[in-house]
């Protein structure tokens, strides 16, 4: 019987791989997952599609990663249900693994909403390297794409597709693009720079119907927004976001809320069960809460602090945020923390606004205490403000240089440089 | 005293020639500094990567390029494997990640100069105000 059983081979069940075999050498661990790739990053298959990257480059561990740490590696395979009395996970086709210790690291799944359509051949989701494939082996003989959901995944869909050579129209429901990590000013230079690139944006809207070709009704082409207008494609993605994928624990005891709910060790309700990644709430120090919070560095740091306790040593989740980064369209940005809320309500925020330059920065305060960041086009000093912001750093006294031009480690409180840089 | 040749010198080592004046003249991608000194006078110092111990750009990095080797203690950055997602930045406390002046789309730091004995930043400080020493946390 494998001492760990890790169900995800993704960015969290490698954090865990790694953080075992810190502590403990020769625990036999068998890892369950339904791709049979190598160890990939997710978040590049909108290179992979784009052209920029090939599957060797995306490859976020070297190859015999799986041998190397001499996992039972279980690739290929579903884990299909959990049996917490006598301790085991079945796999499809009739497989049964027993374990002393589980982590559950099955991710998140696109959310697809009720469409009528959506069965149609050319509608695809965004998230894994599968979909990259396919869309890629369709993608010759299209012209015209749809991406519904204009956040990180949409935005980074529209730039491969468009880079492909297809017409793009991204289709968002709220008033703007990537509306959950960034404010209005901030979206409208991202807008900008997608709208140059010819891709079309459509807000206040969503995909009511997805429609076949007159001359095959099971392919698609084109849909019908709510307000009834027509957009002619020959593809669909749907970006619309995605949810934990919490299948394996139905009707477990295993506690869910929007997620697997887990502690500051990771550990689920139940004893020697651990959850991390996509598929758990995990704590935002920002909010002071859990929370899904479906972030590839946030899986992985996840990830680790499970292997740790999973092995035996004691190790507390330092908390994430919302923190996200593109560099889409040739725009980088950066948002962390509570990035689009007002002054008011306590908040305290510092802009500078350049819109000719298109430089963006905005700092959000909370009794001098930073709590959110957008910054775009300027993002190399971020790292500092960020980490003012998980320390609770009280800012006061040169919160005025926080977004100076040449802010820098010489703008902070010669104390806390001292402490920064040399540990004292 | 901010005189910046750590940084001429960092440009020249991370150059193709590794001539200082072809280095500023006539190579393309222009190469460039990955130690910046920061200054509000009277002070000023050098920052570059601090081969942190636990490095929150390693922990962050999206595509694995960002890797700590565990024989040398050092944090090394594989710009082929970079994406250019900018994550690391987000998170290196010190700011001492950069997006490449190159052209392309990757992020470098400092690698402490493999090829040399004494990193070149640290060989040309005139005031010895940059050391270079091997410290057991």
């Amino acid at each position: 019987m494998p001492k760990y059983v890790i169900v995800g081979g993704s960015v969290g069940g490698i954090g865990a791989v790694e953080a075992i075999r810190e502590v403990d050498p020769v625990g036999t661990i068998a890892v369950i997952s339904e791709e049979s790739f190598p160890q990939y990053s997710r978040p590049m298959i909108a290179d992979f599609l784009s052209g920029e990257a090939t599957l060797e480059k995306m490859k976020y561990r070297g190859d015999l990663f799986w041998e190397k740490n001499e996992i039972q590696a279980l690739t290929g395979k579903k884990a299909v249900s959990l049996n917490l009395v006598d301790r085991h996970v079945e796999l499809d086709g009739g497989g049964r693994i027993n374990f002393e210790k589980l982590l559950i690291a099955t991710g998140g799944k696109p959310f697809v909403p009720e469409m009528e359509g959506a069965d149609k051949d050319g509608v695809f989701t965004f998230t894994k390297f599968s979909d990259a494939e396919r869309i890629a082996a369709k993608i010759g003989a299209a012209e015209k794409a749809v991406v519904v959901g204009g956040g990180l995944i949409g935005v980074s869909a529209a730039e491969a597709l468009t880079k492909c050579g297809l017409e793009v129209t991204i289709v968002e429901l709220k008033d703007r693009l990537l509306n959950r990590i960034l404010d209005e000013a901030a979206s409208e230079i991202i807008e900008k720079a997608i709208r140059e690139a010819g891709v079309s944006i459509v807000t206040g809207q969503t995909v009511k119907r997805i429609l076949g070709k007159p001359e095959n009704d099971s392919v698609v082409g084109g849909v019908i927004l709510t307000n009834g207008e027509e957009v002619p494609c020959n593809m669909v993605i749907i970006a619309i976001g995605v949810i934990p994928h919490t299948e394996l624990v139905v009707g477990t005891e295993v506690k869910v809320n929007r997620g697997i709910i887990v502690d500051r060790c990771m550990r689920t309700n139940v004893p020697d069960v651990y959850a991390c990644g996509d598929v758990a709430e995990t704590y935002d120090f920002v909010l002071d809460e859990s929370r899904p919070l479906p972030l590839w560095p946030i899986a992985y740091m996840g990830g680790r602090v499970a292997g740790y306790n999973m092995a035996g040593k004691k190790t507390g989740y330092p908390g994430g945020t919302s923190m996200s980064t593109l560099k889409y369209f040739d725009t980088p940005v950066i948002s962390a923390g509570i990035s689009n809320s007002k002054e008011g309500d306590g908040y305290e925020v510092l802009v500078n606004h350049d819109p000719e330059s298109n430089l963006y920065k905005k700092i959000v305060l909370k009794d001098n205490v930073v709590v959110g960041m957008v910054f775009v086009n300027e993002i190399e000093r971020t790292g500092i403000i960020f980490y003012l912001m998980k320390n609770r750093v009280n800012v006061e006294c040169f919160k005025h240089n926080l977004l100076s031009e040449d802010f820098g480690l010489v703008s902070l409180p010669e104390q806390l440089r001292r402490r920064m840089l040399l540990g004292k | 005293m901010g005189c910046g040749l750590c940084e001429v010198y960092c440009t020249v080592e991370h150059s193709k020639s590794k001539d200082i004046i072809k280095a500023y003249k006539r190579e393309y991608p222009r190469p460039f500094s990955r130690v910046r000194v920061e200054e509000v006078k009277p002070l000023s110092f050098a920052v570059q990567c601090r081969h942190c111990e636990d490095p929150p750009c390693v922990i962050a990095c999206l595509s694995g390029a960002m890797r700590f080797d565990e024989k040398t203690g050092l944090v090394m950055h594989d710009a082929n494997k970079c994406m250019g997602c900018w994550t690391c930045i987000m998170v290196c406390p010190y700011g001492a990640i950069i997006m490449a002046a190159s052209g392309r789309k990757v992020v470098a730091k400092c690698d402490l100069c493999p090829d040399l004995d004494i990193p070149a930043c640290v060989a040309s400080c005139p005031n010895e105000a940059l050391m270079y020493e091997e410290v057991t946390p």
